[in-house]
């Protein structure tokens, strides 16, 4: 007899305790991605933004230029000019994939470039040509401090190429 | 020649399992079995057609075909033997193969099981599963041919293709462009094919599942028949991700096993479904309840599966700059959305079917804990894969890239994971149906008080940091619950039948393995969470130049740089490898030999760091480089890693746990076979 009235109450309850979850989960999604968004970008765009990215943390994208690559043992310092590669899948593709576009963008003259400072171990992967996924700040002086360093070299490994993570 | 075979071999494979396909759902259409078991005989001949193209591919790997595109551009002359024959799953046409071979191998175990009662399902289950084979056949031999060749066409360029161009004259390199040498490690060798595994073996709860469907059989005989299957599947799966930690270890050198990198975490999806599918199955075959909720599982792990075979094969997301570097990108990604759709418009077709036979009733019921489980399974899930679809999202919206780091899934994920590890504490002492907290707070008191003194102790020892003394606690309160649960059974054999303890703990296990196993797996998950707690708060790091004799100190232990060698190998590489001694406390406890080894051929440096690995903690030394004016003077990087190696052994516990719930069930199957009177419940 009671039955019905018992178990809508109790429906009631697990409803309520599957909302909680949900809004849990989707509260820590919400404040965590605002927490730690970073601005992916080209050199190309963060050079057109300018002074508008301020001191936020931002991700850039870029070739090495291998004869750039300075390091001083001493300090762990590491320092590289990285060269803008575009964004756009399209160019991507039309240049024949991503290691011929590494390659253009790097003998492009008039392409953007950015000097990227890094304190740390320096990669194995870093060499002439490798892609470069730089985290960090856009220093007064012009060179971009970076506190996180990834490498890729598609010319080699294909889809499986293991990324080098350094610091962080 | 043996390219040909290989080649042919391939296409025949592609035709046999669309025939196989079209054969079974005939039959099964028009009732007529011969078509059926045509179909199933085209099945069973995927299997040694796919063991010839491998082994083709394995033969011109050993044997230095480099006229061979696949065979240049993974393999060269320097490379040991072993690396050579693992370079079938060293690139994208090789893996696709070894894929497929696994999955041809796989579905035809399962095929040859006896049908008996389930005959109906076994047309819809070949279909399912050869359209699947012919999806990854088609693609080597339509896009990523692993036996095509090079060739010099006639205005000098090189072109890869299976048959002779016109005009162009056939290309044989002396040599090819091998395999990385940060690959050529023996983590990275079982990693690949260890996941692939995983991935491969979904296929069969996933093919059961829609055979059940279409066939319209609503109880949980699909869940039953592919039980063992799917904790295969897991296993495999789980054992790739931590060997995939491991390589990234022991090899890149930052003292990190995990970076929440993309591809790393397409690998973890489908285990993050799988694993809240593995323990909703049981309320399922308990209580009847779930039905839709673990098709829809069944279905997104395997979807999953695919994209995480897409992600780690087509490299669209390991950049966040998107490039699709070869034409299976598109033929995938319509591959994956066609299998899910069609999985789930065939799910709500047969909604009303699988209508659930209970309800849920009480909060601490043991179904009810279940379902929370999955929640939390999903939340992390959903977590993950926001964040690896996030910038595309964001770009669509804004305009903008946005990316989130490590640390967006470090604090999303973990009050996920704290949630799971007290649930993993809760849930085993609850009751189907009926059990309420103070049923569960009856059983829960005692290991709760011991507990307490974890985190006093803990707090006694220094250790003050919130997160630490949480997890720790967590942690701790699931090990006493699980090895007072362990106890309690044993005592209670022990009591009734006079069997002494360790005979009582294995009558007892192998009484109901699944429960017993699955605790072992969650003392497993104990160890790791005590090992990640170490190693992510509690990691120090420090580095140094030093000059010969000159030492550097990182908490209690002291390093003293004592020589350094640098010479060349006959392997074509040239070596750096220093000497340095590590104190403890004074005491000198070990010699390491931190190296850096350079590779001619491939240009490419491999930092080997000297470990000294205890239970406690490791101590991880990177030699960085050498100081190019006194060629004696060196840098070094050092990490504490306290508790990393709780990480492995914990993975090590975790398949013990697995291996007992699968092998000890196979055992207790044949048993109740000759006993038919077993209505042992299982948890």
């Amino acid at each position: 007899m009671s039955e019905s009235p018992k178990a809508s109450s109790g429906r009631g309850k697990f409803l309520l305790g599957g909302f909680l979850i949900v809004a849990a989960i989707v509260y820590l999604i919400a404040s965590s991605t605002q927490a730690a968004a970073q601005y992916y970008l080209t050199i190309d765009e963060l050079y057109a933004k300018g002074d508008a990215v301020g001191d936020r943390d931002i991700k850039l994208s870029g070739v090495v230029d291998g004869d750039t690559i300075k390091y001083d043992i001493k300090t762990l310092t590491l320092r590289f000019t990285i060269a803008n590669v575009p964004a756009d899948l399209d160019k991507i593709e039309e240049a024949g994939g991503l290691a011929e576009a590494l390659h253009i963008a790097l003998e492009d003259p008039k392409g953007a470039r950015l000097e990227v400072e890094y304190i740390g171990v320096m990669p194995d992967l870093l060499r002439h040509e490798a892609q470069a996924i730089v985290t960090g700040r856009m220093g007064g002086d012009g060179i971009f401090r970076a506190d996180e360093l990834l490498l890729k070299c598609p010319t080699r490994y294909e889809g499986e190429v293991p990324l080098q993570a350094d610091g962080a | 020649m043996v390219a040909n075979i290989g080649y042919y071999a391939l296409i025949i494979t592609f035709l046999a399992s669309l025939y196989g396909a079209g054969a079974a759902a005939y039959g099964a259409l028009k009732r007529k079995p011969d078509f059926v078991e045509s179909g199933r005989y085209a099945m069973l001949l995927t299997g040694p057609l796919l063991t010839v193209a491998s082994a083709a591919i394995i033969w011109l790997l050993t044997t230095g075909h480099y006229e061979i595109s696949y065979v240049a551009s993974v393999t060269s002359n320097s490379m040991p033997t072993y690396l050579k024959v693992t370079a079938l799953w060293g690139g994208q046409e090789g893996s696709l193969v070894f894929w497929a071979w696994l999955m041809a191998a796989f579905t035809s175990a399962a095929s040859l099981r006896k049908w008996d009662r389930d005959r109906e399902m076994l047309p819809w289950f070949i279909m399912v599963t050869m359209i699947t084979l012919a999806f990854f056949v088609s693609l080597t031999v339509f896009f990523e041919n692993p036996f095509a060749r090079l060739w010099l066409s006639a205005d000098g360029q090189q072109v890869t293709a299976m048959l002779q161009p016109a005009g162009a004259v056939p290309l044989n390199p002396p040599d090819g462009r091998g395999l990385n040498p940060l690959l050529r490690h023996p983590g990275m060798i079982i990693h690949p094919p260890a996941l692939y595994l995983g991935f491969v073996a979904y296929v069969i709860p996933y093919g059961f599942a829609m055979a059940a469907l279409i066939t319209r059989r609503s109880d949980d005989r699909w869940i039953r028949i592919t039980r063992r299957w799917t904790l295969v599947a897991w296993i495999f799966l789980s054992l790739g991700l931590i060997l995939g930690g491991r390589w990234a270890y022991d090899v890149l050198g930052w003292g990190g096993y995990w970076g929440w990198d993309p591809v790393e975490i397409a690998a973890l999806l489908p285990w993050l479904a799988g694993t809240a599918f593995l323990h909703s199955v049981m309320v399922q075959e308990k209580k009847g309840m779930l039905k839709h909720w673990n098709m829809v599982l069944i279905i997104l792990t395997y979807a999953l599966v695919l994209f995480g075979t897409f992600l780690s094969r087509s490299g669209v997301l390991s950049s966040v700059h998107a490039f699709a570097k070869s034409a299976i990108g598109p033929m995938f990604f319509i591959f994956i959305g066609v299998t899910f759709l069609v999985s789930l418009s065939l799910l709500i077709n047969r909604w009303e079917m699988l209508k659930g036979e209970n309800f849920l009733k009480s909060m601490f019921s043991r179904e009810a804990l279940f379902l929370l489980n999955n929640f939390l399974f999903m939340g992390i899930l959903v977590v993950c894969f926001w964040g690896v679809i996030f910038p595309l999202i964001s770009e669509l919206i804004t305009g903008q890239k946005i990316t989130v780091g490590p640390p967006f899934y470090e604090r999303a994920n973990g009050p996920l994971g704290l949630g799971l590890l007290i649930l993993m504490a809760i849930a085993p002492l609850s009751a189907y149906a009926s059990s309420t907290w103070k049923t569960i707070g009856r059983a829960l008191w005692k290991p709760a008080l011991v507990t307490l003194l974890v985190p006093i102790a803990l707090f006694v020892g220094e250790i003050r940091n919130p997160i630490a003394l949480a997890g720790y606690t967590a942690a701790a309160l699931v090990a006493f619950v699980t090895l007072y649960e362990f106890w309690r059974g044993a005592m209670a054999r022990h009591r009734r039948h006079g069997e002494n303890l360790p005979l009582a703990l294995w009558r007892m296990a192998g009484r109901n393995p699944r429960r017993y196993g699955g605790y072992v797996i969650h003392l497993g998950v104990v160890l790791m969470a005590f090992g990640i707690i170490g190693i992510e708060i509690y990691q120090t790091e420090t580095q140094a130049s030093l000059s010969r004799g000159e030492q550097v100190t990182l908490g209690r232990y002291v390093m003293t740089y004592d020589d350094i060698s640098v010479f060349d190998t006959n392997d074509g590489r040239n070596v750096a490898r220093a000497v340095v001694s590590v104190y403890k406390d004074g005491k000198l406890v070990d010699e390491l030999y931190p190296r850096k080894d350079y590779y001619y051929d491939s240009q490419q440096a491999v930092t080997i760091p000297g470990t000294r690995s205890m239970l406690a903690d490791d101590f991880y030394v990177i030699l960085v480089g050498l100081d190019p004016d006194s060629r004696t003077d060196a840098t070094f990087k050092i990490y504490h890693n306290p508790l990393v190696n709780l990480i492995w052994i914990g993975g090590g516990v975790f398949s013990l746990g697995t291996i007992i719930a699968v092998w000890v069930s196979r055992g207790r199957k044949r048993a109740s076979k000759t006993s038919t009177a077993s209505g042992i419940s299982q948890a």
